[in-house]
């Protein structure tokens, strides 16, 4: 086991490498340099070159990218900003708090919402409350999340005036972003929940249980949940990307100094610094976050982690 | 041959009946069929002249008989904006959603099907992508390339593909197992037969319920985009652009919110209802 957590974490390096590259790659295709970008296009030519040179600008993209990556292992620099010519990391340290806890508020209340209705409906199939909450689960799937925010907002700040509508101070202005977030991935999470169940419900062994006699309860909560949540975590961990999708764009309705407004602002000013070290802070998170579900997940599973530790190809 | 025909239509018709049991399956279906009559004959129902005529006496108004939805801040009929809006929002969650379809195909059968290095070189490269969010990736490619209809619809095939070859290649790879496949393979049957023959029709349930899905997940992303000003430029009636305007004017106009992001959820919610209904009518394991 622990050679194959190693394992992945090795691996992690060359995934991030290669998010380095495809970033760095996407934004050199982005016309404008920094000279120009910083100065604007009508300083002198000279100013424009002198300025590139600082930033290294002059050099090839592959050049370019190697120092990069260089003073970010070396250093653990990410390079400076082009609109507010300091250190890309204080960008990162002073904005990455309010999103973090944006997406672990949204996770723990979109699973909590998520699973226990997915069991409700699953224990309740075929009765009206399970339909009701499958078409109820559908319309949030369905619903944008800028317009949940946006109508949130209209609602709850400006008719009734209890909660804040921009900034990130206190825990009120935590409380709609939150609310917008969770709810999309709770309808994801209570689709998962219960067809997940339903399966597991399906299974010999929980016709084994109900032959010697067990109760409906243990069945349930005994046998069949342990079983259904399995793949109900592994989930949780790409919906923590989805999560991280999803602040970005709740940030930008609420007006939050988050990683999204860092990135979209970063991204209209064109401020490739900014862009390449706040996606690669999230992918780096991200990945993280897959590889400790990944772990669990063998450490919950014993049949997941029989396949880990003979090797072979997974499904996944 | 004819035999075999008469048994395809068999399972076709078998099918459609259990799609028709499924009753929200039938609603999704029929708001489809709307929203595709919406979309073909947006110039019979109002003309286009009436998106962009600015009238400056008719700023901001509410719903009335002669604009059913109220006016913009131009003076612009809403109605006749969001109804031609919808052509921009199917377009592009179609197209987006059918290219990476079959990109994702391509690369993930060939991953699954070969194995080997040829499934380690797309796999690994598929890793990466799936590193980043695909709004961020999204984002990532607009700017670099620009915003326009063009490049937003680009960006997010990009950002669909990884999660397409990841589905494509495990399925293929469930059916590649079976012992159909080792039976063909055993009478020397050639790949190319075995993939169109066995592997395709065995494969194409979920394939099909995971398109429709993705399609409902495309609009959303694309009205997204639009809504933070990287996708469809003003004065180009999208959904997405026309919810951004109305964020200015929240107080004022609240149905220049409503309206349009009504049609938003009703198209998405059509897809999602008709792809869950797929998944029910193609499951042999549900079969009564």
């Amino acid at each position: 086991m622990q050679k194959y957590i190693l394992k992945r974490i090795l691996y992690m390096l060359p995934v991030l490498l290669g998010v380095a590259f495809l970033v760095f790659a996407i934004l050199a295709l982005t016309p404008g340099d920094p000279g120009s970008i910083i100065l604007g296009i009508t300083a002198k030519q000279e100013d424009i070159a002198a300025l590139n040179a600082q930033f290294g600008y002059d050099k090839p993209f592959l050049i370019r990218f190697f120092n990069y990556i260089r003073d970010l292992v070396l250093h653990f620099d990410l390079g400076t900003s082009y609109s507010r010519r300091q250190p890309v990391v204080n960008d990162i340290i002073a904005r990455f708090p309010n999103t973090l806890r944006l997406a672990l508020m949204s996770m723990a209340l979109s699973a909590f919402i998520g699973v226990s209705l997915g069991i409700l409906s699953a224990v309740r199939q075929y009765t009206t409350l399970d339909h009701v909450l499958v078409v109820v689960a559908l319309v949030f799937a369905s619903i944008p999340g800028f317009w949940l925010a946006l109508m949130l907002l209209m609602f709850f700040s400006l008719h009734l005036k209890w909660l804040p509508s921009f900034g990130a101070d206190t825990f009120k202005h935590f409380i709609l972003p939150t609310v917008t977030v969770s709810l999309t991935s709770a309808a994801g999470l209570l689709r998962l929940t219960r067809a997940s169940m339903l399966e597991t419900v399906r299974q010999e062994y929980i016709r084994t249980a109900r032959a010697k006699g067990a109760g409906e309860k243990v069945i349930i909560w005994r046998h069949a949940l342990r079983n259904a949540l399995i793949p109900v975590i592994t989930t949780m961990g790409t919906s923590f990307g989805a999560s991280l999708g999803g602040a970005i764009i709740a940030e930008t309705v609420f007006a939050m100094p988050g990683m999204g407004t860092l990135l979209t602002t970063a991204i209209r000013q064109k401020d490739v610094p900014v862009v390449m070290g706040a996606t690669l802070f999230l992918a780096l998170l991200f990945s993280l976050v897959v590889l400790v579900v990944d772990i669990l997940y063998a450490f919950i599973d014993p049949r997941i982690r029989a396949k880990y530790e003979n090797g072979g190809r997974s499904r996944e | 041959m004819n035999k075999q025909r008469s048994r395809r239509r068999m399972q076709v018709a078998e099918f459609w009946r259990r799609f028709c049991k499924n009753r929200t399956a039938v609603i999704g279906l029929c708001i489809m069929a709307l929203i595709l009559f919406i979309v073909i004959f947006a110039d019979v129902i109002t003309p286009y002249s009436r998106c962009i005529t600015q009238v400056g006496s008719e700023r901001l108004q509410g719903p009335s008989r002669a604009h059913f939805f109220g006016t913009d801040e131009y003076g612009r009929d809403l109605f006749a904006r969001v109804i031609h809006g919808s052509r921009y929002s199917l377009f592009i969650g179609v197209a987006t959603s059918l290219m990476a379809l079959v990109i994702g195909s391509v690369l993930g059968a060939s991953a699954g099907y070969f194995g080997g290095v040829i499934d380690n070189a797309i796999m690994r490269v598929v890793d990466v992508f799936m590193c980043v969010p695909p709004i961020l990736l999204s984002l990532a490619v607009v700017a670099a390339l620009g915003t326009n209809l063009r490049n937003l619809i680009i960006a997010m095939t990009i950002s669909c593909i990884p999660g397409n070859v990841r589905l494509i290649r495990s399925v293929v790879l469930t059916v590649a197992e079976q012992d159909y496949v080792e039976a063909a393979k055993s009478y020397g049957t050639g790949n190319g037969r075995i993939i169109f023959r066995y592997v395709i029709p065995n494969a194409i349930a979920p394939i099909v319920v995971n398109t429709t899905m993705m399609i409902s997940d495309m609009i959303l992303s694309a009205a997204g985009l639009s809504f933070i000003g990287m996708g469809i430029q003003p004065p180009a009636p999208e959904w997405g652009s026309l919810l951004s305007n109305a964020q200015t004017y929240l107080f004022a106009a609240p149905y220049m919110l409503i309206f349009p992001g009504i049609f938003i959820v009703i198209t998405s919610l059509a897809f999602n209802l008709v792809g869950d209904g797929l998944t029910d009518a193609l499951d042999p394991k549900l079969k009564d």
